[in-house]
């Protein structure tokens, strides 16, 4: 061991948090400058409630979902018997990105990450039998958000559901797909517009449905730090403000129902921080810059997911201790809902066995722990006080940085943000090749015997594909044409109206039998497509 | 360890957004000295395997965590030789299985890669592979 030598050695080794900020060897009182309040008071550094999760604990929610409609609608029916309230709807990449079953570039992919809904039909088919005014449904859906959540309301019409009656989530954050998840399809300001409208009729016709969660998680997942994680993405947040209150919105509207979503890896104390630092810095935002009033328009509600990028596929066991710790780390950042990733997630589809043993380990950390029993625990320690004013100047740097640069929608339109992230993603691949950054049982503790590979992962059955290509076509045959035709011109002329909000417009089409690929391809024609820019 | 001189395409087919490995790959064969170029997210066999062409390059890196890799990589191969391209070596990065990574081999590849590897091992296979 090395350790005695270098104990001894004139200078001690520099130690830094994962994004870089030194760390003393301990802090003293005089150290801390800023008081942290209370709980549930502006700006609501050490939690959004006063009774923290002794009113309400963490929603435990996990993903999953693939397959055809039917499928997923079987599977749907079983988890509401069992008692659960809320369903999360995956979707595949062709609706994703907004292509059809048939088109070229859908042929390998149809139903492959989750259900394909090319049009009212498939969603029919998806929620057969389920009331929609007695569930709470989350779709992760970005590029194609509006159409989605704009079949969802003709679901809801069909089924005789008043739209008021409708909970849910879409993720409905654009910003950060042209960043890291790559389910663009427009250039960036009019997929502004269209989220912003998603957001403004949501609010006046479904005001209990969540119309966009504004996620860090995913360039987060890309290798950036938690610094840049959440400056990135409180950027982002204010640049959909922005957005909104240009269409009209006003803020107390609107604000209320804004939600964020990130990653918690290892570093225990920086995610801590990183939470009640982004706490603080929204609530600022909202209260000072945008003059909203309500508290509800003023407090951070986030949901977190813990393992992704800090999961490896070396001694995969080690991975249940990694999300324990992350799960810690997400309560005692004052999470609003946590999902734990199963310990196998680097290399295969879950089996029941790691999914639950997911589910187990928050509710451990739930019941047995200790650590829900009052409200940020961690408030008032010299550290952690410390480093939340770290974060925060450090997080704010970065903000201004984008400013400097433009503001977010040029700094990803030129391929700013997007080409940081990789050089991030780089030295961290680099820091962990060279064991700089200790990964253990990948670069430190290793076993050479037992390298886990990638020993499965889910493919669709061909003949599935087929059978949602011909559900597809008997559509286009049984639909009223006219109709379709009818409501994609209006589409297409409320398109051209700047001033015009486009939901009711998809609504019609929705209701018609459009596809989600005739949509697209409408606005399209107005729009362009996102023209990537690849830096290197 | 040089790649001086060598003209090699990064690509993302289909349409899985999980570009990271690809750029990761790109800088540092980029800084190994080769000529790189990325063609960006979701694009078809057809047109990697007419770039590719198009461009000269010795290699091309197909990078896919989709699972839809068999079908993409033969298919884009399938394009080269169509497109008298069969000389460009192709190399594989993404979420690929052990069983199908034989399969891959089988079909021409000349490297499959993940991401645990480390990158100066994938550098200096490619460099051996097109010396």
């Amino acid at each position: 061991m090395s350790t005695g030598a270098s104990r001894t050695a004139s200078r001690e080794p520099r130690v830094a948090t994962p994004s870089g900020i030194e760390v003393p060897t301990f802090v003293t009182a005089e150290q801390v400058r800023t008081d942290p309040g209370l709980p549930g008071e502006y700006p609501y550094t050490r939690g959004i409630f006063r009774d923290g999760y002794r009113g309400r604990t963490w929603t435990m929610r996990q993903y999953a979902g693939f397959g055809t409609a039917e499928e997923s609608n079987e599977r749907y029916h079983f988890l509401l018997e069992q008692g659960q309230t809320g369903l999360s709807v995956a979707l595949d990449l062709p609706t994703q990105c907004g292509l059809d079953p048939l088109d070229p570039l859908a042929k390998q992919e149809i139903g492959k990450v989750g259900v394909s809904l090319s049009n009212l039909a498939e969603m029919e088919t998806l929620f057969a039998d389920i009331d929609l005014s007695r569930i709470s449904t989350s779709f992760t859906i970005n590029g194609t958000a509006a159409m989605i959540y704009a079949m969802y309301v003709a679901c809801a019409d069909k089924q005789g559901v008043p739209r008021e009656k409708l909970t849910g989530t879409i993720q409905n954050d654009i910003l950060k797909e042209y960043v890291a998840r790559g389910t663009w399809i427009f250039p960036v300001k009019p997929s502004l517009r269209l989220i912003a409208d998603t957001v403004l009729f949501s609010n006046r016709e479904t005001p209990r449905f969540n119309p966009i969660s504004i996620a860090g998680a995913h360039v987060r997942d890309a290798g950036c730090t938690a610094v840049e994680e959440m400056a990135y993405t409180l950027a982002n947040g204010l640049a959909y403000v922005d957005e909104l209150l240009a269409r009209g919105g006003s803020i107390d509207d609107f604000a209320k129902r804004l939600s964020f979503f990130f990653y918690v890896h290892m570093d225990v104390f920086e995610e801590v921080c990183k939470f009640r630092a982004g706490r603080r810095i929204w609530a600022r935002f909202m209260k000072e810059r945008y003059g909203a009033r309500d508290p509800k328009s003023q407090i951070f509600r986030f949901g977190v997911v813990c393992g992704g990028a800090s999961l490896t596929a070396a001694q995969p066991y080690n991975n249940i201790v990694r999300v324990g710790i992350e799960n810690l780390a997400a309560v005692l950042g004052g999470a609003q809902s946590i999902f734990t990733c199963a310990f196998d997630e680097a290399f295969q589809i879950p089996t029941e066995q790691s999914a639950e043993i997911a589910l187990r380990t928050q509710q451990i950390v739930a019941h047995e722990s200790g650590i829900a029993s009052t409200v940020d625990p961690l408030g008032g320690s010299y550290y952690v006080e410390w480093l939340t004013d770290r974060m925060e100047e450090q997080i704010l740097a970065v903000m201004r940085e984008i400013d400097e640069y433009g503001g977010v929608v040029r700094a990803i339109e030129d391929g700013y943000i997007q080409l940081r992230i990789a050089e991030r993603a780089r030295e961290r691949k680099q820091a962990t090749d060279s064991g700089e950054r200790i990964v253990v049982g990948v670069n430190r503790f290793r076993r050479e015997d037992g390298a886990a590979g990638v020993s499965e992962i889910f493919t669709l059955d061909p003949k599935a594909a087929d059978g949602i290509r011909a559900k597809y076509e008997a559509v286009l045959e049984r639909r009223d044409a006219g109709a379709v035709s009818r409501t994609l011109s209006r589409l297409s002329d409320a398109a051209e109206k700047d001033r015009e909000n486009l939901l009711p417009y998809l609504v019609a089409c929705c209701h018609a039998y459009a596809t989600v690929g005739e949509m697209v391809r409408t606005l399209v024609r107005h729009w362009g497509e996102f023209d990537e820019p690849v830096r290197l | 360890m040089s790649l001086k001189g060598k003209r090699i395409l990064i690509a993302k087919p289909g349409l899985d957004g999980h570009d990271v490995g690809a750029k990761i790959i790109a800088l540092a064969l980029r800084d190994a000295g080769a000529d790189v170029i990325y063609t960006g997210l979701r694009k078809s066999p057809e047109y990697i395997a007419r770039v590719a062409v198009d461009e000269d390059v010795d290699a091309v890196g197909l990078s896919l965590l989709s699972g839809a890799h068999n079908e993409l990589v033969k298919e884009t191969l399938e394009k080269l030789r169509e497109f008298d391209g069969e000389d460009i070596a192709i190399f594989v990065g993404g979420t690929i299985p052990e069983k199908d990574r034989e399969f891959l081999r089988s079909l021409g590849v000349m490297g499959v890669y993940t991401s645990e590897m480390e990158l100066e091992q994938v550098l200096r296979d490619v460099e051996r592979a097109l010396s």
